[in-house]
């Protein structure tokens, strides 16, 4: 598995910055009068709260499965000592730090 | 701030600590991208045209696993969201500028120059030299930020493929959603996010973090207009 600098690498790294930079510039270069819609405001509070979880359950529970595993059990244990970390201490080096030494010690002696 | 070069200055003075704070996460970015196969050139050009930690490690995952275009651009949008409720409320700020510098500072903007620039103005009182003081935090940001990509990319390339560094996205992402569950209206959402999220991971062409992240905001922004609605029906 590799991403390489071909078409689809290239046009989907323009058309990421592209999208990024449109959600950046919106209001700034819209006319003055042009206010966020109520609905709107209210949905963007809860876009970090619900598009994080999403991105970091596949991540945690369906990468690098052995041959007989369903879910890989290393790291939810790992994600789930990393998680109390980062609730407690709200530092990413923390929460760094713990998570891969416990996937890390998990892989040297777990029996999986 | 009386003069342009002071507020430049006391710009990058105030962004020194988030500028520090970028290291681990840039180079993670970096390292990530190698550990995923990317293109060294590939991802240093994702790096700058993009310009945003989160929705990178987001697009990564996705175009490893070849992803449509358009997935991998609405899962880019929707992580960038954020960015358009920063970019309303900085918007008076910004008011008299052409519009070249316009979309200018808008490329440059990030979580913590949001942050810095709202701590020190109010867009009623005097904003004077705003931008300069943007621009005196932006660009330290920016190179902080794009020299730690660089240096996790070349990096990554040393380590070998057993350490799972790849587990370093969901982590960062870890660290990220503790500080938005604000109420318990937020820790709902990220609950429905990862209900959600497993029932839809087995979606084709990876839609399952846009099905997810709809479902649950959706169901965050409900409960949030009823609680709205009953206050307003107890007064």
């Amino acid at each position: 598995m590799s991403i390489a600098a071909d078409w689809y690498g290239v046009v989907t790294v323009v058309g990421a910055g592209l999208v990024t930079v449109a959600a950046r510039a919106s209001f700034i270069v819209l006319p003055a009068r042009t206010a966020v819609p109520a609905w709107l405001r209210r949905a963007l509070k809860f876009v970090a709260a619900a598009v994080l979880p999403a991105l970091i359950l596949p991540d945690v529970l369906f990468r690098d499965l052995g041959p007989q595993e369903i879910v890989n059990i290393y790291r939810i244990a790992a994600a789930l000592c990393a998680a109390w970390v980062a609730w407690r201490t709200r530092n990413i080096f923390a929460t760094l730090g713990v998570g891969m030494a416990v996937l890390w010690l998990l892989k040297l002696i777990g029996p999986l | 701030m009386q003069t342009r070069r002071q507020a430049y200055r006391q710009g990058a003075k105030d962004a020194f600590p988030s500028v520090i704070g970028l290291i681990p996460f840039g180079l993670i970015v970096g390292t990530a991208s190698t550990a995923a196969g990317m293109d060294p050139w590939l991802a240093l050009a994702m790096s700058i045209i993009v310009y945003a930690g989160a929705s990178q490690l987001a697009a990564i995952g996705l175009m490893v696993q070849s992803a449509p275009l358009a997935i991998v651009l609405a899962t880019v949008l929707v992580v960038n969201l954020r960015f358009v409720m920063y970019s309303a409320s900085l918007a008076p700020f910004f008011r008299q500028l052409s519009t070249g510098r316009k979309w200018l500072l808008s490329y440059a903007l990030t979580d913590h120059l949001f942050a810095l620039v709202n701590a020190r103005f109010t867009p009623d009182g005097c904003h004077k030299h705003v931008d300069a003081y943007y621009i005196g935090g932006a660009v330290p940001t920016w190179l902080m930020w794009n020299a730690m990509v660089a240096i996790g990319i070349f990096a990554g390339t040393l380590v070998p493929k057993q350490w799972s560094l790849d587990f370093a996205i969901p982590l960062v992402f870890l660290a990220l959603v503790f500080p938005a569950l604000t109420t318990r209206t937020h820790w709902i959402t990220a609950g429905a996010a990862l209900v959600a999220a497993f029932f839809t991971a087995g979606l084709p062409m990876k839609l399952g973090l846009i099905t997810a992240a709809f479902v649950a905001v959706s169901i965050g922004t409900w409960l949030d207009y009823r609680q709205e609605l009953e206050k307003r029906i107890a007064r």
